[in-house]
């Protein structure tokens, strides 16, 4: 009921193309999922900046004199809209303290995502409406990872899209079905986290920052999912350097991954694959069960 | 002699110790020192110990004991020595209530007052009160004895089974089912062995008055019904 | 009779019906009130009353044997040294010797270790029979004490506290005269032959801030190895649950009206309490306010049944349930095997609850040695190991097609109701609705 891409670049040489093939592998996905689409880009921050993605059913008139706005509260800021989104670049020390004051100046703005790295874009409509709303081709960045959905029992709005992010360049993509997600939520909310919607995925990708928060890395937090998380599952993660992916036990929802000493790809079906460059050569497998992949830039280097 | 100092080493260090002591191992005795009011003070004790605490305790001092020797030199909070199974507890000065609660045996001896339900559904423990005891003691009784040198309360011996009890001074009143029974020579007898244990001297058995079950409530009947 | 007089048939009154006619007869000719076993007979919303929402398209289902569905348990993960591993979510309630025959009580333990779970003692002390044969026993610590001593609890694999029980919230205990066998009269320190009385209260302690130094001295005892549980009757768990949590309890029992006892008044039994369904959401509300939900765990008991019943406890919130009636129906009382004996005590197979009497036929609840003898405690183990076993695969039936690995992986939302009770009870919705009474806060 969804599609799911991911791509990881360890050439980089191709990271000014990373937009462009993300874009492909997404629309080729698109029968997988007509209700909305998303995709986040790990594209680096200058140093010592982070950027926040925000998004408005307004954006005119929302994103005029934001800069201003936020220079006056205390935070000096670069705005660059895209479309019903825009993303504002401040300084690293400015991410904790800038929520509270967008919500104060701009209460109907929603905060995508978040951190050093990742910029999130998604929107109702079909993955091609999306990518060029975005102009998502023309970004470049080391992985990203994207989603086309086919809602099952959460509404379809543009907070109901993926990627879920709940934490600092963590972001979450899913194709499965989860049986103890409303338990888990009120779990996780007596520990502090908070929900936008009544997504199961959002909840898959809140557990992950909230055992990240206790230490984990993405690989021991997606091993520690396989024994809470109930239900099917094929999970695409993000972080600001790392890219994982793991399926349920049951492994019932489609997952192909293809690796070449250029890239780490993953599509729910094959197909999703066969536009990247030099295909013909890649190992090509499917992820086994309960087995958790997760290739990261800075452990590789 | 070991020593414990409550208010250095956690209660949990004291009663482990008292729990590790291997068979045979005979004239062993403990020292407590600052109890403070603890709760739980030398308790679960299986062997024929001795605990010497100096100080005033809390809830269940030596509750279940089985067999040792406990003697508070303080006053005692609720609960001491409930469920006793054999040995000897001691307070020196005043118990709270609940005062040998379903005690099973051994000798609890009070040298002060016991407040309310002394010896609450005794199931076999002999109790030597040498002052006064509270309101409802002995209540529901089943067994052993409880020896009041001063005054007993209200609603001495409620719905009473076969405790044997025995006042010298009043009793405020009686609960249901308790009567004031004969003294026969066995009873003095018994209680002149109870009382020389406790160590009370100068007191005659003769002095006392003997109340019991009148049995009236052993098997339902409708026309006892007000006493329900 | 004719067209100008017609004929009115007789009309019995709703409230005086004829079991409430003969009741005041009895009562005036004999003096005493009702005194029977069993937990209410009336008709209370009960799980019945809620059905499972199974997978089909937004949910997937999962299949049986290989793809797992977990039916484990740990209780008193939360102070105890040693917390207690069960297979099974499915444990045997606490009922007495002396209420039931020593070999009523082992065949409980054989039943109960072949299935790997653990049973529980009752009002009456251990014995030997039933620590022998019961891999993991409950030690029950009641107002009475009956029994009560340091060897046994340290002997027990866990300590229920026991404040009440469903059938009697608030309630004492009563073992009439017949069963006081000179076994059970040594036991519990009594002369044989009388009627027994348990105490309401316990002999020392009142209220939590009591408890929670009586679970200091139980825990002090016995080296804080043990699990303690504390038992309430369903009266008002949201607060009797956190306050047992606060008190410092390891596992909660929560125990609903349908909920059996020995002997108890019957007055009592259908006035007192409240229906198990009623119970389940305010206590789980306490769990997770205090966040202590999974952490204290819940057993929930009272008129559980089959593994539908087990499973939509379990999706309410309940970490456990127990187990008491059924188990007895599963080792042979009330069997219709004896219905002729029912006939000559007045009864018939199936609504036979004089177990004060003492006069079973089917050899459980008494303390007759000829009557006690027709219970083969080896076959009635097995009997209750089936049964045990029989309603895990259900539980797991139906968590499998709600799409679960795990039966505590069941929630609420996996739920409808179909009455406007039962959706108010067990706060889930009207099936074919999102709502439930009391949504929306009012």
């Amino acid at each position: 009921m969804c599609g799911i891409v991911g791509l990881f670049l360890k050439d980089k040489s191709l990271e000014p193309q990373l937009g462009a093939l993300l874009s492909d592998m997404l629309i080729t996905m698109t029968d997988r999922g007509p209700d909305s689409a998303g995709i986040a880009i790990y594209g680096g921050a200058p140093a010592g900046k982070a950027k926040i993605t925000v998004q408005s059913a307004e954006p005119e008139q929302e994103f005029s004199g934001l800069e201003a706005d936020l220079a006056k509260a205390g935070i000096p800021a670069s705005v660059t809209l895209k479309s019903t989104h825009a993303v504002i670049e401040i300084d690293e020390g400015k991410l904790g303290e800038i929520r509270a004051v967008l919500a104060e100046i701009r209460p109907d703005i929603r905060i995508m995502g978040s951190g050093e790295s990742v910029e999130i874009y998604k929107e109702t409509g079909l993955p091609k409406d999306v990518v060029s709303r975005f102009d998502v081709r023309a970004m470049g960045g080391t992985h990203g990872i994207g989603h086309t959905r086919m809602a099952t029992e959460s509404a379809v709005t543009t907070l109901g899209a993926h990627p879920f992010s709940t934490g600092p360049d963590q972001c979450l993509v899913h194709n499965g079905s989860l049986s103890n997600h409303n338990n888990l939520r009120r779990e996780l909310k007596r520990e502090g986290m908070s929900f936008e919607t009544d997504n199961d995925s959002e909840v898959a990708a809140a557990y992950l920052t909230a055992e990240m928060a206790k230490g984990k890395d993405l690989g021991k937090a997606l091993e520690s999912a396989l024994d809470d998380l109930d239900g099917f599952f094929t999970f695409v993660v993000g972080t600001k350097s790392g890219f994982g992916v793991l399926r349920d036990p049951i492994a019932c929802k489609p997952a192909v991954m293809a690796e070449t000493d250029q890239y780490v790809a993953f599509g729910s079906e094959y197909r999703a694959l066969v536009g990247l460059p030099g295909i013909e050569n890649a190992r090509i497998w499917e992820p086994e069960p309960a087995t958790v992949y997760f290739w990261d830039h800075e452990k590789a280097a | 002699m070991p020593v414990f100092d409550l208010s250095q080493t956690p209660l949990r260090e004291l009663n482990s110790a008292l729990h590790q002591i291997e068979k045979g191992a005979n004239d062993i005795v403990f020292e407590v020192v600052n109890p403070r009011g603890s709760h739980a003070v030398a308790v679960g004790i299986d062997s024929p110990v001795t605990v010497e605490v100096k100080g005033s305790v809390g809830y269940y001092c030596a509750g279940m004991n089985d067999g040792g020797t406990v003697t508070v030199h303080g006053s005692a909070g609720p609960g001491v020595a409930e469920n006793m199974m054999s040995g000897t507890v001691v307070i020196e000065g005043d118990a709270s209530q609940y005062a040998g609660a379903t005690g099973r045996g051994g000798l609890l001896v009070i040298k002060g007052n016991a407040a309310s339900r002394c010896g609450i559904s005794m199931k076999g423990i002999d109790i030597v009160v040498h002052g006064n005891i509270g309101h409802m003691s002995a209540f529901m009784g089943q067994s052993g004895h409880l020896v009041v040198l001063g005054d007993a309360g209200e609603a001495l011996g409620d719905s009473l089974y076969e405790a044997k009890l025995f006042v010298r001074g009043t009793v405020k009143s009686l609960g249901a089912d308790c009567v004031e029974k004969q003294m026969k020579p066995k009873h003095l007898e018994k209680l002149a062995a109870l009382l020389e244990k406790a160590g009370v001297k100068d007191v005659k058995p003769e002095e006392f008055k003997r109340y019991g079950s009148a049995r009236k409530l052993y098997n339902f009947n409708i026309d006892n019904a007000d006493a329900y | 009779m004719s067209y100008q007089n017609p004929y009115t048939p007789p009309r019995k009154s709703a409230t005086f019906d004829d079991y409430t006619l003969a009741e005041i007869r009895r009562a005036a000719a004999t003096g005493i009130y009702d005194i029977r076993g069993g937990g209410t007979k009336r008709k209370v919303p009960h799980f019945d009353d809620l059905l499972f929402l199974g997978a089909s398209i937004s949910r997937y289902p999962l299949e049986g044997y290989r793809e797992k569905c977990d039916t484990s348990v740990v209780l008193g993960t939360r102070f105890a040294r040693k917390p207690i591993e069960l297979k099974i979510p499915i444990t045997i309630a606490g009922m007495s010797f002396g209420a039931l025959s020593g070999n009523a009580k082992e065949a409980l333990g054989r039943g109960a270790t072949l299935a790997g779970t653990s049973t529980t003692t009752g009002d009456g002390g251990m014995t030997d029979e039933e620590r022998g044969h019961s891999e993991k026993l409950v030690y029950q610590y009641l107002p009475s004490r009956y029994g009560m001593n340091p060897k046994d609890l340290r002997r027990a694999d866990a300590i229920e506290v026991v404040v009440g029980q469903g059938a009697k919230p608030g309630g004492g205990g009563m073992l009439l005269g017949q069963k006081i066998s000179d076994r059970v009269a040594e036991m519990r320190t009594l002369p044989k032959g009388i009627d027994q009385r348990s105490a309401c209260r316990h002999p020392d302690w009142t209220g939590p801030d009591d408890l929670e130094i009586k679970i200091l001295e139980l825990r002090e005892i016995t080296d804080w190895e043990k699990p303690i549980y504390i038992k309430v009757g369903g009266a008002r768990p949201y607060y009797d649950t956190a306050l047992a949590v606060k008190a410092g309890a390891d596992v909660v029992v929560l125990d609903g009206m349908q909920g059996g006892t020995a002997a108890t008044q019957d007055v009592f039994i259908e006035n007192v309490g409240m229906p198990t369904l009623a119970c389940i959401r305010p206590a789980v509300q306490a769990l997770q306010d205090l966040g202590m939900h999974r952490k204290v765990q819940l057993v929930v008991s009272g008129g559980i049944r089959s593994g539908a019943d087990v499973a939509k406890a379990l999706a309410l919130g309940a970490d456990a349930v127990s187990i008491g009636t059924a188990a007895l129906v599963a080792i042979g009382d009330n069997d219709p095997h004896w219905e002729a004996e029912y006939q000559k005590l007045g009864t018939t197979a199936g609504a036979y609850d004089d177990w004060h009497e003492g006069k079973d036929p089917a050899g459980i609840t008494t303390q007759d040695p000829e009557l006690a003898r027709r219970l083969d405690p080896e076959i009635a183990g097995r009997r209750l190991a089936n049964y045990l076993k029989v309603m895990t695969l259900e539980a797991q039936t139906i968590a499998r097609a709600c799409g679960k690995n795990k039966l505590h992986n069941l929630e609420p939302e996996d739920l409808c109701a179909l009455t406007m009770e039962a959706a108010a009870m067990a706060q889930v919705p009207l099936a074919g609705t999102s709502w439930y009474p009391g949504k929306g806060g009012f």
